[in-house]
């Protein structure tokens, strides 16, 4: 019987669906017995929604300090300190940007072998797939020791509900948080809206948009559309979108159930980033735009118009 | 004050990979310095620059072929250059951790480490962390803003959304760096006749004593990850294409 751990990220109160994405995966071991790892304390409602996703058991870390999050040197050590006290086998966690950091942390103290956005996880041969040269070529990679510290991809497995009993067990952990790292503060960003990287819709513009104004259709577009703006790097570069929503092989890497990419030609580099979306579809007014010969859908014709179209078809009720 | 830079020899963003069956790719394509790096090299300078009378020292794992991003490193201005000499293109990132980490120890004292967020081509995410382990040191990772004053670093690091989390660190520390943290600057003529005389130190691997261990993560095999074909596509009225859009995206796809 394998041990795995899900570390359980929670925003506001509620888990992340990322987070339940990681706990279906972790469901697919035919042997295993899930440990769900809340590093921070939490709602009823979240071990009831926990239950429901297939966590067998439902840790809860206590430590000295209330709060850790302003260090998360404290949280991998108290996390790595778990994997050891409940002998796991693997630890899971979704590869969004703030799993990632910590489930690299835990590896590093633990010296356990890691490997961060996995696309798929065989749990029998021990055997994983990842993207190598950013979504050009996947790669299978095997782990030869444990415990396995695994990110998976946002997005990459949709949750799925697999009721188990979920037994809370307190792990109290006398550990004092290294203070040497910091985090002072937390600044909002001007897009606001979700991140590309978790989002499941995600509509994009290019160079073609033409200027950081113009964006605001888009904008538009995805609120009514629940979806995240993204960017190509031509549109970051010449100043129309933050760093933050770049999409592409030096941005970020993206598995929305639709990506919607409006007045990008399709380079190589962008492909890299969205190429695992479930669906593509792409705007564009030239017939000959590379993207049309890579998508599942293409309108051609003007952005401009498209978009504004797109909008006003999904009005102003849509949330989903 | 002396930092270290951790860079990699990459394949050009723009090239094709082509796989050639097992672990084997074709490896005649154009090869760059892995862009996160610059970032992290152009910091440094800039650090140097500042005053700060640093020494940057750029180190890479890689093939013999690596010393020509040691090259373009030393012509962008660092001061002398690393190269950990391995035969096989591909090491665990925890090997290449370790290797990064006794290359270093043995050169010297590091007050800061300076490296990309991950690579562009195995994309392991973890050296930073690695390396921060291994020194004992502080780490912030996907960093977009940087300062450094009586010996604390102050960094913002961009987390989901939009949303940056400014930390304080205390030196010695463990940066690595992502897109917006700086401009790179492109080397001239000059500089790369200059970068020619500087110094490349070529340690094997072997000499730093970690021969033959199973990887802990062990690459069994690359695939091509192929393109979608050429898609439905619609044109006319733009009311008319975005209403059989929702039809399709609805019905055929079922995404909506």
């Amino acid at each position: 019987m394998a041990r795995i751990g899900v570390l359980i990220e929670a925003r506001e109160g509620e888990i992340k669906k990322t987070t339940l994405g990681a706990l279906t995966a972790a469901r697919q071991d035919p042997k295993g017995e899930v440990y769900a790892l809340l590093p921070e304390p939490n709602a009823e409602t979240c071990h009831q929604v926990l239950r429901q996703y297939g966590a067998d058991r439902i840790v809860v870390i206590q430590t000295p300090e209330a709060d850790l999050s302003p260090f998360p040197e404290g949280q991998a050590a108290v996390l790595a300190a778990a994997i050891d006290r409940f002998q796991l086998d693997a630890l899971l966690g979704a590869s969004g940007q703030a799993g990632r950091d910590l489930l690299a942390r835990i590896a590093s103290i633990i010296g356990a072998p890691l490997i961060l956005d996995c696309l798929d996880i065989d749990f029998p041969s021990g055997t994983v797939r990842k993207s190598h040269f950013s979504g050009k070529t996947t790669a299978t990679l095997r782990l030869n020791s444990r415990p396995w510290i695994l990110g998976l991809r946002p997005n990459i497995i949709p949750e799925r509900i697999d009721p188990r009993p979920g037994d809370i067990v307190v792990y109290e952990i006398p550990l004092h948080a290294s203070k040497r790292l910091v985090i002072r503060e937390v600044k909002q960003g001007s897009s606001g809206g979700p991140d590309v990287s978790e989002a499941e819709i995600i509509i994009s513009g290019g160079r073609a948009v033409g200027s950081a104004e113009n964006f605001r259709i888009l904008k538009e577009c995805a609120s009514v559309l629940g979806a995240a703006v993204g960017a190509s790097r031509a549109a970051v570069d010449a100043g129309f979108a933050s760093n933050a929503l770049q999409v592409g092989q030096t941005g970020k890497t993206v598995s929305p159930r639709l990506y919607i990419a409006c007045g990008i030609s399709g380079s190589v580099q962008h492909f890299a980033g969205m190429k695992t979306a479930k669906v593509i579809v792409a705007v564009n007014n030239d017939p000959d735009a590379p993207i049309f010969q890579k998508c599942d859908y293409g309108l051609l014709g003007d952005l401009f118009e498209v978009v504004p179209a797109l909008t006003r078809a999904l009005g102003p009720t849509q949330t989903k | 004050m002396r930092i270290y830079v951790c860079i990699k020899h990459v394949p050009d963003t723009a090239a094709n990979i082509r796989p050639l069956g097992g672990t084997a790719f074709d490896e005649t394509v154009k090869f760059i310095m892995n862009p996160y790096d610059e970032y992290a090299l152009e910091q440094a300078l800039r650090i140097r620059e500042n005053g700060a009378g640093a020494e940057v020292v750029a180190v890479t794992v890689g093939k013999e072929v690596a010393v020509s991003t040691l090259r373009t490193a030393l012509a962008m201005g660092a001061d002398r250059a690393i190269l950990v000499k391995t035969d096989a293109y591909f090491t665990d990132s925890a090997e290449t951790g370790r290797l990064l980490h006794s290359a270093i120890s043995r050169d010297g004292s590091p007050d800061l480490i300076l490296t990309g967020r991950q690579s562009v081509d195995t994309e392991g995410m973890q050296i930073p962390y690695r390396l921060g382990v291994l020194f004992d040191m502080p780490v912030a990772v996907n960093v977009v803003a940087f300062s450094m004053a009586e010996g604390r670093v102050t960094v913002e690091r961009e987390i989901e959304g939009d949303v940056r989390e400014v930390i304080d660190m205390t030196m010695p520390c463990v940066v690595g760096a992502a897109k917006g943290l700086n401009r790179p600057r492109c080397p001239t003529l000059p500089d790369m006749m200059k970068a020619k005389k500087k110094e490349i130190r070529v340690i094997p691997q072997a000499d730093l004593g970690f021969l033959a261990p199973v990887p802990a993560v062990e690459l069994l095999g690359l695939q091509s990850v192929p393109d979608r074909g050429r898609g439905k596509i619609l044109e006319g009225d733009p009311e008319k294409m975005v209403r059989e859009l929702l039809r399709l995206l609805r019905e055929e796809a079922r995404v909506l």
